[in-house]
């Protein structure tokens, strides 16, 4: 793929390209530093490396945009949105500042970063003409990187293998959690049911919905006296606050309902 | 419009990952600032690729892509064991050692 025609100058349709896509790239950018959800966050970091593939793309780094495109928007960040829903999408990030004046002093350090980075890459190339890859792409692009990294990087490229291996057992040391108490036997969770507390749960938690209006599973059984139990919704719905107040589900009180209704 | 605007906007995107890792709170997402600087990074090994005409650059890039990669998956190991602990992925929460 040439799309560099003119050495140096790029090609009117990669300008076109590079002026509707390089903005829409640093607004998402920016909008990842001021949406309030990691979610969203993600999304946009997502939007800015499919940007960045197209750019590699257009610079005549097929293999690259490819690797860009399958490892960071594919796996990468499928993992970072993997690790949020862990973690809990509901912990958006509050976005006053717990340290006093950091945020005025980070701008005017950033300003006067970018300034000078744009400054000094303006420069890098020192007024020369850019060569362009179509003579070091002679062969395919593919085989141009595989002949420099099977030659000239071979060593730093086995250093990597044994990076990526060590990266991945320090996540399994990492992620693994031991466990303190012996795993319950069957015995044990039997004597626990009817020693318990009250012969309630003796034969097992009722299920969500039973007798009751709706039977999705936030509803509450209802009793055999018309009283919903709360215990027959999951926990981690009511932690959640996804549960309607049970006591709406009471029998007595939807008479009630049904009779004024009437 | 010649090739050292990729250089520019790659400046752009790195100094709004740096300020990211900066005003952010939330761990997950300064992991994502520190990998939009990885990226922003690569933009300019592709572009000075392209400027001298041989694909070191890309090969650098190449490298690079998979450091982030490892560095990814050890990252968000220890924030979920962080998470696992504290009950929280906000890096202002843990700072046990400062008391």
């Amino acid at each position: 793929m040439q799309l560099a025609l003119e050495v140096g100058q790029t090609a009117k349709p990669e300008a076109v390209m590079f002026w509707i896509l390089g903005p829409m790239a640093v607004v998402a950018a920016l909008g990842m530093l001021l949406v309030k959800k990691a979610v969203h966050s993600a999304i946009l970091m997502a939007f800015v490396m499919v940007v960045l593939a197209i750019f590699y793309i257009a610079q005549d780094a097929v293999f690259l945009g490819i690797v860009q495109v399958v490892v960071y928007t594919g796996a990468v960040m499928m993992l970072f949105l993997f690790i949020l829903m862990l973690v809990g999408v509901d912990t958006s990030d509050s976005l006053t500042e717990t340290i006093a004046g950091l945020r005025p002093i980070a701008i005017t350090a950033a300003v006067g970063f970018g300034g000078l980075m744009v400054a000094l890459l303006g420069r890098a190339t020192l007024g020369r003409q850019a060569v362009g890859l179509s003579g070091a792409n002679a062969n395919g692009n593919v085989e141009g990187i595989a002949f420099a990294l099977f030659s000239t990087y071979v060593f730093p490229f086995e250093v990597v293998s044994a990076l990526l291996i060590t990266a991945a057992m320090g996540a399994m040391v990492l992620a693994h959690s031991q466990r303190t108490t012996a795993r319950p036997t069957q015995r044990q969770l039997s004597i626990n049911r009817f020693r318990g507390k009250s012969l309630g749960s003796a034969a097992g938690l009722p299920g969500p919905g039973v007798y009751a209006r709706h039977n999705a599973v936030d509803v509450p059984a209802l009793l055999p006296d018309g009283t919903p139990a709360p215990t027959s919704v999951n926990a981690s719905l009511e932690a959640r606050g996804d549960m309607l107040d049970y006591k709406s589900f009471d029998l007595a009180e939807v008479n009630t309902q049904i009779e004024e209704e009437k | 419009m010649d090739a050292s605007n990729y250089l520019y906007i790659s400046a752009l995107l790195f100094t709004i990952g740096a300020v990211g890792v900066v005003v952010r709170r939330n761990a997950i997402v300064v992991f994502m600032c520190i990998e939009l600087m990885l990226n922003a990074a690569n933009l300019s090994f592709v572009t000075f690729s392209r400027i001298n005409g041989n694909l070191d650059g890309q090969v650098m890039a190449f490298f690079t892509m998979v450091v982030a990669a490892c560095e990814v998956v050890v990252g968000l190991a220890i924030i979920v064991t962080i998470y696992r602990s504290r009950r929280s992925a906000s890096v202002d929460d843990a700072s046990l050692l400062k008391r």
